[in-house]
C-alpha cells in the first residue's frame, strides 16, 4: 500500500476532504471512503457509463479517472442534482413520469448526460439525444422511454420563461 | 487497480526527468482511458504513473501564422469538438475525434492518447496520416519530429523510445481545394470500435475537376493503421470525371491486410476497405468542391 494523499475538491457545492490512495479511482473514493453510493460500477473500463459524473462540467467516466486527478476540482454526482428540500430535478422528475428506468442500476449514469447535453443543447433534436446517450447502456428499458423523457424536459424547459425554469445546480 | 506513485507534474522537463529516474516502471498518463483501463486488468503495470495533464502547454491549440494547427498532446476530443477551426479546415481529422468513444470518453482522451497506444483501429491516425501529420516528441536529447504514418510499428508499439514524451501534434495548413474524411464501419451506431476504417484527403485543381494529390489511410485492416500510396499514385493528375470507383475500391482491397478477429471477418474487413475508401473519396471531394465557398459551420451534436 502507497502513501494516503488528502484530496481536497468541491463535491455536489461543499468543499470536502478525504484520504486517498494514488490508484484508486474516483468512483472507488466516491462510493467507498466518501460513501455516496448513487454513482454505480458497472464495467469498471469506460464502456456502460453507470459511473458517469460531471467534472468541472464536463461528462467523465469516474472509473476511469484517479481520485488525486480531481484535486481543487468541482464535481457533480447524482445525489447533487436534487434541491436540499428533496425537489427532484426535472430531469429525474421525467425519468419517473415516463418509466424511464426499471432496475434503475444505469439511472444515475443517464441522469449525469442527460444534464451535460441539456446544459450544452436546451433543446436537442433526437439524434442528438441518442449521440449523448451512447456511451450509456441500460439492459431494461429499451432506451425509448429514456429518450422520450430528456426531450420531455428540455420541450418543458423551452416552453417556461426563464425565472421559472431555473434548475438547481 | 495495482498499487503505484502518482506524480501530477508542471513541466515536460519535469515529465522527462522522472522517466530517466524511475525508467520501466513509469507510465505517462494523460486521458486515461487507455491506461487506467489496461493497469485494472493487468495488461499493462506502473510504479510510477505521470500525469502530464496539469502541464499547461500541452493542453493547448495553437493557430499557426501559415495556418496550421499545433495540438498540444493533452488536448481532449470533446475540446476539438467544439474548436470551429479544427471542424471547418481539418474535417478528416474533426470526423474522426468527434466519433472516438462516447461523450463521456471524448471528455477525456487526447489525440496523442489515442495515437501512442497505437491500436490497429485507432479511429484518429488514418485521419492523422491523411492530413500529413507530424509527431512532435521530447527526449533526453531534445525534440524530434516524425511523420504519423512511420509512428506505430506494431499494435500497441511505436517509435518511441524510453524516456521519449509525444508532447505536440503539428498539423499542417491544408492546401486550396482540400477536402478530407474519416469514416469507419461498427455495428452500433455510435460508440464503438472500429471493424475497419478509411480516412481521405484530396487536393483538387482546375475548379474541382482534377486531382492534385490523393491520400488515403485504412484501420483495423492491418498490425498498423496503413498508408495506402497507390490510390494517390493512380489518382494524382487526373481528371475526377473519369476516375473508376472499383479501381478505387480494388486498391484499397489489395492493400489490406486484415485479420479475423472478435469484431469481424478478414473477408468482410478486406470488403470494408474497399467500400469505405470509396465513400470517403466522394465524401472528400465533395467538401474539397464546397471548400471555395464554404457553407456555413453546423453546431457540433
Amino acid at each position: 500500500m502507497r502513501k494516503k494523499s488528502v484530496l481536497e475538491f468541491t463535491l455536489n457545492g461543499e468543499t470536502r476532504a478525504v484520504l486517498c490512495e494514488p490508484q484508486q479511482t474516483l468512483l472507488e473514493v466516491l462510493r467507498d471512503e466518501l460513501r455516496l453510493t448513487g454513482t454505480k460500477e458497472g464495467c469498471s473500463n469506460g464502456n456502460c457509463g453507470a459511473c458517469n459524473v460531471l467534472l468541472d462540467g464536463v461528462l467523465v467516466n469516474s472509473c476511469l479517472i484517479l481520485a488525486l486527478e480531481v484535486q481543487g476540482r468541482t464535481l457533480l454526482t447524482v445525489e447533487g442534482l436534487a434541491r436540499s428540500d428533496g425537489t427532484l430535478h426535472p430531469l429525474q422528475q421525467a425519468f419517473l413520469d415516463h418509466a424511464a428506468l426499471q432496475c434503475g442500476i444505469c439511472t444515475p449514469g443517464f441522469l449525469l448526460s442527460a444534464k451535460a447535453l441539456l446544459d450544452e443543447h436546451p433543446l436537442p433534436t433526437e439524434s442528438q439525444v441518442r449521440f449523448w446517450l451512447a456511451g450509456n447502456l441500460c439492459r431494461c428499458t429499451g432506451y425509448d422511454k429514456i429518450v422520450r423523457a430528456v426531450l420531455d424536459v428540455a420541450r418543458t424547459q423551452a416552453a417556461q420563461p426563464p425565472s421559472v425554469s431555473a434548475t438547481p445546480v | 487497480m495495482q498499487a503505484f506513485d502518482y506524480h501530477p507534474v508542471s513541466t515536460v522537463n519535469e515529465a522527462l526527468a522522472l522517466l530517466a529516474r524511475e525508467g520501466a516502471g513509469a507510465r505517462l498518463l494523460n486521458g486515461g482511458t487507455d491506461l487506467l483501463a489496461q493497469l485494472k486488468e493487468g495488461r499493462r503495470s506502473a510504479n510510477h504513473v505521470i500525469d502530464i495533464k496539469r502541464i499547461p502547454e500541452l493542453s493547448e491549440v495553437r493557430e499557426l501564422q501559415d495556418g496550421g494547427i499545433w495540438l498540444g498532446a493533452a488536448v481532449t476530443c470533446r475540446t476539438l469538438s467544439h474548436h470551429a477551426v479544427w471542424r471547418e479546415r481539418f474535417p478528416g481529422l474533426h470526423d474522426a475525434t468527434h466519433l472516438i468513444g462516447g461523450v463521456q470518453i471524448q471528455g477525456r482522451a487526447t489525440v496523442v492518447g489515442n495515437l501512442c497506444n497505437a491500436s490497429p483501429a485507432a479511429d484518429s491516425i488514418p485521419a492523422l496520416i491523411v492530413h500529413r501529420v507530424q509527431v512532435c516528441i521530447a527526449g533526453p536529447s531534445g525534440l524530434r519530429r516524425v511523420p504519423v504514418e512511420g509512428f506505430c510499428t506494431a499494435p500497441g508499439r511505436t517509435v518511441l523510445l524510453p524516456g521519449e514524451v509525444v508532447v505536440a501534434l503539428e498539423v499542417p495548413p491544408p492546401p486550396a481545394e482540400f477536402g478530407a474524411a474519416y469514416l469507419r464501419f461498427i455495428p452500433r451506431n455510435e460508440m464503438d470500435i472500429a471493424v475497419a476504417g478509411a480516412a481521405v484527403a484530396v487536393e483538387l485543381g482546375g475548379e474541382g475537376s482534377r486531382f492534385q494529390s490523393v491520400r488515403v489511410a485504412l484501420g483495423a485492416v492491418g498490425p498498423t493503421p496503413l498508408a495506402v500510396d497507390a490510390i494517390g499514385a493512380r489518382l494524382a493528375g487526373r481528371p475526377v470525371a473519369e476516375v473508376s470507383l472499383d479501381e478505387i475500391a480494388s486498391l484499397a482491397r489489395a492493400a489490406a491486410r486484415p485479420i479475423s478477429d472478435l469484431r469481424g471477418t478478414l473477408a468482410q474487413r478486406r470488403h470494408l476497405a474497399g467500400v469505405l475508401t470509396v465513400r470517403a473519396l466522394r465524401v472528400a471531394i465533395d467538401r474539397a468542391r464546397r471548400s471555395v465557398t464554404p457553407p456555413p459551420l453546423s453546431p457540433p451534436l
